[in-house]
């Protein structure tokens, strides 16, 4: 029953969130504060991992490859594939859920503790808007970090497998724009923005509602990590099962 | 002048406020005290618009409050300043980004303008030089001067203070009430304290509702609770020993 009321509990958040709106100029200056706290912050550590991820991608399929009857472009084919069908897109937010998402659980839940958030609700300021609403557009930028993902999980298969003697320059990148369905990039952005959401909205609802002291902010982090990451699988399952299937 | 009428609020099933009823006076420092649990916060919250009453009414200057629309209400609020126990300052913000959030939010002054309102309320409050620095680098008291500086920039109607002295030194929690009771009368303010300290009773308390199990059981003046025989009230006020032994001196004729 409490995973009822706390779903409905949600869906009045958001339409909270889209209530009455903060100034305008205040806005845009919180917009561009949380992009370069969520997006920029992150590139980074999404960066680092895309490139070495997609090392390993090329030398474990590169590795497998024992029949000689099989193409070395294979390599390429299957790492393009793998980083921009799932890697990317939902590997990189499971990361993100656990960075970003955390970072707003606390954020908002220690402005809740600290009463923050009544000295907003005492001026008449619609706290959820000026709280999440900044969240929520500067997340519409996450594509572009999956897209920056992308290209450097594909560098770093290059990279591995050119350098480490697997397979040709040439043939990698022949292997590369082998059967290339430009649908699968349209399907791994809707995902990605679907989840754009998910990790504004879920981390925010569990620092926005969390009770407590500076021990439950950690509990609701956690909370707010693996609700995030569950709601992320479910949905790239089903994304994908109506999109691809 | 803010004047509660029959206050009722109660949470899952157990009554907090049972009837309130009491005058918040213009220019005086009203005091509310009475034990932890004895349903103060409730009432300042109630008064706040955060907890709707069940029965009763409030009137901010004989307008009832939730007879208002939501945005009368909000204009009201406008005019309401608020310090919470712990400040309530917004961290990631420097001392005058703090006191400038509610003119930012509600006026459409140059920044300029912001900024010399910003430091005439800083001055007032013997804060200048610290617009630069972010709440961690200031200490307790001071976070409190900035929260009440804050409260006080959009030059409120009503100022409503959680427990201002709770964590400070007795010094600094007399400067904090002096300052309190000095911006009340100055602006012409209602000004509606939650205290648990007798000092702030002793040096401020102008007119103090004494709240037990959720009921007003006495009103007056700091010049009459301590004269007052109610037992109620001298178990509350007379729980130290420091004010204990005030008291046996005063009836030892000392």
């Amino acid at each position: 029953m409490s995973y009822v009321y706390s779903i409905g509990e949600y869906f009045l958040m958001i339409k909270g969130v889209f209530g009455r709106m903060t100034k305008r100029a205040v806005l845009k200056e919180l917009i561009f504060k949380e992009i370069n706290e969520l997006i920029i912050g992150s590139l980074g550590i999404v960066s680092f991992i895309s490139f070495f991820i997609g090392g390993v991608v090329a030398i474990q399929t590169a590795l497998n490859l024992n029949n000689p009857l099989i193409p070395k472009a294979l390599i390429a084919f299957a790492a393009r594939q793998s980083i921009i069908l799932e890697f990317a897109p939902t590997f990189i937010s499971i990361i993100m859920a656990g960075k970003v998402g955390s970072f707003i659980t606390s954020s908002i839940g220690s402005m809740r503790v600290t009463e923050q958030i009544d000295a907003l609700e005492v001026m008449g300021i619609n706290s959820l808007n000026y709280l999440i609403f900044p969240k929520i557009i500067a997340m519409l930028t996450y594509p572009f970090v999956i897209a920056i993902s992308m290209f450097l999980g594909i560098v770093g298969a290059y990279a591995a497998a050119v350098l480490g003697g697997f397979v040709g320059s040439d043939i990698f990148l022949s292997g590369l724009q082998d059967n290339f369905d430009g649908f699968h990039l349209v399907y791994a952005f809707i995902k990605t923005f679907i989840f754009a959401m998910i990790l504004a909205t879920i981390p925010a609802y569990h620092g926005y509602y969390m009770k407590g002291g500076a021990l439950e902010v950690g509990h609701a982090s956690t909370t707010s990590f693996v609700w995030t990451s569950v709601v992320i699988i479910i949905t790239n399952y089903v994304v994908t099962q109506l999109l691809l299937s | 002048m803010i004047e509660v009428k029959n206050i009722h609020k109660s949470f899952d099933g157990e009554e907090i406020l049972k009837g309130i009823d009491f005058v918040f006076e213009t220019g005086k420092t009203n005091l509310i005290i009475g034990e932890s649990g004895s349903g103060k916060s409730v009432l300042l919250k109630c008064m706040l618009g955060l907890f709707k009453p069940e029965k009763g009414t409030i009137e901010y200057d004989g307008s009832a409050y939730y007879s208002f629309t939501d945005v009368e209400q909000r204009e009201l609020r406008k005019e309401v300043g608020m310090l919470f126990q712990g400040g309530a300052l917004f961290d990631s913000m420097t001392v005058e980004e703090n006191v400038m959030f509610p003119l930012r939010m509600f006026t459409t002054h140059r920044r300029r303008e912001l900024k010399s309102r910003v430091a005439e309320v800083l001055k007032r409050v013997n804060l200048e030089g610290s617009e630069n620095k972010y709440p961690a680098e200031i200490s307790g008291g001071m976070q409190k001067r900035v929260a009440i500086a804050r409260a006080i920039v959009n030059k409120p109607k009503y100022l409503f203070c959680d427990e201002p002295n709770s964590g400070l030194d007795p010094k600094t929690a007399t400067i904090i009430d002096n300052l309190i009771q000095e911006l009340t009368r100055e602006n012409n303010i209602t000004t509606v304290i939650i205290t648990h300290d007798m000092n702030s009773v002793l040096e401020i308390g102008e007119n103090i509702a004494f709240l037990k199990d959720g009921v007003l059981a006495w009103q007056g003046d700091k010049s009459k609770i301590f004269k007052t025989d109610d037992e109620t009230v001298t178990d509350f006020v007379y729980s130290s020993d420091l004010f204990k032994k005030v008291r046996n001196a005063q009836l030892k004729g000392h």
